[in-house]
């Protein structure tokens, strides 16, 4: 079991490095990363002096330790733009794509779920073929398409809800279920099989034949057999949300971190940009790392080899 | 007397084909009934059908299972989850599949009494002691991983047993287990059918197990029934080829590993391909144009002693 | 068993057949010039019609262009920048993973680790970044797509190269003295094309959504060319004046890829019958 974890960590550790350097030579695809960070318009010298004062103008390797350096500090570098640290602007960002990506989350988790058991249980009825139509709408629907789809009817035509912006609450309905419809699908995908697979098992009979129903079969012990597999893809979706937040917050005009990159792509502040590709990266390395290691507390399997 | 157990007439269908047709016995109270025959002849079919835990694919379109004089047939599915585990129970071949990983020992056992194993803890215990696991008071808050497959089988018995059914269907309960772990769980069976009077019914592929345990057999052949009556007359007079075949591919000394019942030439035919006929007629010995051609009833040749064969008094 | 074809699956093949016709012979079958822009005839509603101009079928666009005819060069856009960035992904994936699945040991750790590392970090976001960087271009985009989404091949490349590598035959052949790259070429990558064929479906289906995705932010197909995002992306201005800029190309958009998916799954239950349903 420790050697388990120690290795696992070992993994998101390298998964970490990688993501890391990545990141670092996407920056250098156009050849000077300077041109990323100057305002249009701005003359030659300034650029120069700008790529000296960044160190852009070093060997490639310097710089390669210099970023790394600078991110073992947590220093994400000064946006040129805003005139600010760049932690600073993505952190004040953050609350609003957190709140979506729990919001969106919370969806799918309470539609996705309870759908894929409803598959399972009542295979080959019409609940099954209604559910599975919903489902492959959910996996197939373009976000910026749902999405305005949803402001058009909710907002403009019934008024039932704000069309954009992040206003209260109310405002936050919509961008969730839009960014939560492919984590619905899923959800609901993965616990149809993996609770299909467990009703399979003799273990269900055997608790039936001791006179429980089938509900009381799948709740008691079909549900928590059936969840190990889903509780992977849960983490495993909470990073897609974050990515996702990208198209629909640009959509609902929401200002959370997904805009915000968005904005600082048309503004030329790549420093955040790369900042908010670092921090979701990491986010959803360390969700696999906690599911891995979460696993160890649902099954006595696992917990027993401590 | 009325027995604990009748089974009458069962036909089972998979798609258009019968893969248990015309199959009926009874049991009696603290009898043990073997139902014996190679993989693939609906013995294991026919115990689910008893329960009424039936595959989807599967179809009963004619007979019933009667408790105690009682038509099951009539139940709704709320009323058999009541006769479910209370007057009948069940037991499986895979001891540590038919129990769940992630519930504790207790927790599964108590669910045969119907209450919270807060409530029945005390019940439980005792049962567990009673099917011979050393430590319930440790054991029962143990997962299944933590116990060896014959504890896990004692397990299983003591969660179908729990709440004293009248009728126990045991589907291969030794098949997985070692040899002497086999012995230990045959004896136990034997001893809860003397002391608790409970009907139970054997599913095994073994003729060592029914020699064992079994008071009456019944030999299973393709989905129908090829021989039946008491362990000791078919034993030593078996009036079906079949049967015959079985107790000859029996080793002779007990200490041998049993064998798989391979020995017989051939494989039992997929339901799909059942010919016309006695179904047993193309492994057959003794069988002539009669055979192919008309199915043999089945027809009492000793008093309480039943074979399915135009040539029962033929066999040796 | 006798192969069957379902009529649902005829109707998703026929539609796919359809898309692909209609991207194909986009130049012959559009009613205008996709790019031909005329300020007269701005956000027409669907079926209007002028004596000079005809008739514009799914209504005109803010700039006055024919919808149906911007849809139509569209889809070519779709299928050609899904096709040519499924097939990079699916060359480089696969030869990463046949490497892995056959040298083992060191190269197969390097390999593998990087895959893990390229799977933490969303694609989507990756190649926004990418893009971003570069400046978005055709090619670009085929570039960052296709070099964003080998991971997944490399991956079933790798564990279906492990499992037919310990084969008896091809021991055999190997002993025969055939080379690495004859055995990879000639024996395993037949033995592993069904599980890649699943994966290249199902990412089709992603790619055309990433495309119109990337469209829909400005870093994909870039205007004036047509493109489904592109479209959607400059109706969004108007979705309450022309409800119909949102919803023709969103729904060509999504028909196409709910019958990818489709697709997809049946071809996975049919070559991987074990997963049937996933």
């Amino acid at each position: 079991m420790r050697r388990y974890i120690a290795r696992r960590l070992l993994q998101a550790a390298i998964a970490t490095f990688l993501v890391i350097t990545i990141v670092f030579f996407v920056m250098r695809l156009s050849g000077d990363p300077t041109l990323l960070l100057v305002p249009e318009g701005a003359t030659a010298e300034q650029i120069a002096a700008l790529r000296h004062a960044l160190g852009f103008d070093r060997p490639l390797a310097v710089q390669y330790l210099g970023y790394l350096g600078d991110l073992a500090h947590f220093d994400l570098g000064q946006s040129l733009v805003q005139r600010a640290p760049v932690w600073l602007i993505v952190a004040s960002r953050l609350p609003y794509t957190m709140a979506l990506a729990a919001g969106a989350l919370v969806f799918a988790l309470v539609t996705g779920i309870p759908a894929g058991i409803a598959m399972a249980v009542w295979r080959g009825g019409v609940t099954e073929r209604l559910l599975s139509a919903l489902v492959l709408a959910g996996q197939s629907l373009p976000t910026f398409w749902s999405g305005i789809l949803f402001i058009l009817l909710f907002g403009v035509s019934l008024h039932w809800l704000p069309t954009s912006g992040a206003d209260g609450p109310a405002s936050l309905v919509m961008p969730s279920v839009v960014l939560g419809a492919l984590a619905m699908a899923t959800f609901a995908r993965m616990t149809r099989i993996s609770v299909l697979e467990e009703l399979g098992r003799d273990y269900v009979t055997a608790a039936r034949a001791r006179g429980l129903s089938m509900g009381a079969a799948v709740v008691r012990h079909v549900l928590r057999n059936a969840a190990i597999p889903v509780v992977t893809v849960v983490a495993l979706e909470v990073g897609n949300l974050l990515a996702g937040a990208v198209i629909v917050e640009t959509v609902f005009a929401w200002p959370g971190i997904g805009q915000l990159a968005m904005q600082s792509i048309f503004a030329r502040d790549f420093l955040v940009v790369q900042a908010i590709v670092l921090f979701v990266s990491m986010v959803y390395i360390a969700l696999n790392l906690a599911t891995d290691l979460a696993y160890s507390a649902i099954d006595p399997r696992i917990r027993g080899m401590a | 007397m009325t027995p604990a157990l009748a089974v009458h007439d069962l036909r089972l269908l998979i798609g258009g084909a019968a893969v248990v047709d015309g199959v009926g016995f009874a049991v009696a109270p603290g009898e043990v009934m073997a139902l014996v025959g190679e993989s693939g002849c609906g013995k294991s079919l026919t115990a689910h059908a008893i329960m009424r835990l039936l595959p989807d694919a599967v179809r009963q379109d004619r007979g019933y299972v009667a408790l105690d004089g009682d038509n099951l047939s009539v139940l709704s599915e709320r009323q058999m989850r009541l006769v479910r585990g209370r007057r009948m129970s069940m037991i499986f071949q895979e001891p540590q599949a038919a129990l769940d990983p992630l519930s504790t020992v207790g927790a599964q056992v108590a669910e045969g009494t119907g209450s919270p194993l807060r409530q029945a803890r005390a019940a439980v215990l005792a049962m567990l002691d009673e099917v011979g696991i050393a430590d319930p008071a440790r054991r029962i808050d143990q997962y299944p991983f933590e116990l060896s497959g014959g504890m896990c089988q004692r397990v299983m018995i003591a969660s179908a047993l729990i709440a004293r059914p009248a009728v126990l269907i045991a589907d291969e309960p030794t098949t997985a287990l070692d040899v002497t772990i086999q012995a230990q769980i045959l004896d136990l069976l034997r001893r809860l059918a003397i002391e608790r009077g409970t009907a139970i019914v054997l599913i095994t592929h073994d003729m060592g197990v029914v020699a064992d345990i079994a008071d009456r057999v019944a030999v299973m052949y393709a989905g129908r029934i090829a021989e039946t009556g008491d362990t000791a007359a078919i034993f030593a007079r078996p009036r079906h080829p079949y049967t015959a075949l079985l107790l000859a591919a029996l080793p002779r000394r007990t200490d041998v590993p049993r064998s798989r019942l391979a020995v017989i030439e051939g494989r039992v035919p997929a339901p799909s391909e059942f010919p016309t006929g006695c179904r047993f007629a193309g492994r057959c010995p003794l069988a002539d144009a009669r055979c192919r051609a008309e199915t043999p009833l089945l027809r009492e040749v000793a008093r309480g002693h039943l074979s399915a064969c135009w040539h029962a008094e033929a066999v040796r | 068993m006798r192969p069957r074809v379902s009529f649902g699956i005829r109707v998703i093949v026929l539609l796919i057949v359809l898309f692909a016709a209609a991207a194909l012979l986009a130049p012959w079958i559009s009613p205008h010039d996709p790019l031909r822009q005329s300020l007269l005839l701005r956000l027409k509603p669907p079926g209007s019609a002028t004596a000079s101009a005809g008739l514009f079928p799914l209504g005109t666009d803010d700039l006055g262009r024919d919808l149906l005819s911007r849809i139509l060069y569209g889809a070519r856009a779709s299928f050609i920048v899904a096709i040519l960035s499924v097939s990079v992904s699916l060359v480089v994936g696969t030869l990463l993973g046949l490497a892995a699945g056959w040298f083992r040991g060191w190269t197969a750790t390097l390999i593998m680790r990087f895959v893990d590392a390229m799977l933490s970090v969303p694609a989507i976001l990756l190649a926004v970044l990418t893009v971003a960087v570069i400046g978005p271009s055709f090619v670009t985009l085929v570039l960052v797509l296709g070099l964003t989404r080998w991971p997944r091949y490399t991956r079933v490349a790798y564990a279906a190269t492990l499992q037919v590598a310990g084969l008896p035959f091809i021991a055999a052949a190997e002993m025969a003295g055939a080379d690495s790259a004859r055995i990879l070429l000639r024996h395993i990558l037949p033995n592993i094309a069904g599980p890649l064929l699943v994966v290249a479906t199902s990412e089709f289906g992603l790619m055309i959504l990433f495309e119109a995705g990337l469209s829909f932010l400005g870093l994909g197909i870039q205007p004036p060319a047509p493109s489904w995002g592109s479209i959607m992306s400059a109706g969004r201005q108007y979705v309450e004046r022309a409800w119909w800029l949102t919803v023709f190309p969103g729904l060509g958009l999504f028909t196409l890829v709910v019958c990818v998916n489709v697709m997809g799954d049946w071809l996975r239950d049919r070559l991987d019958p074990r997963s049937a349903g996933r």
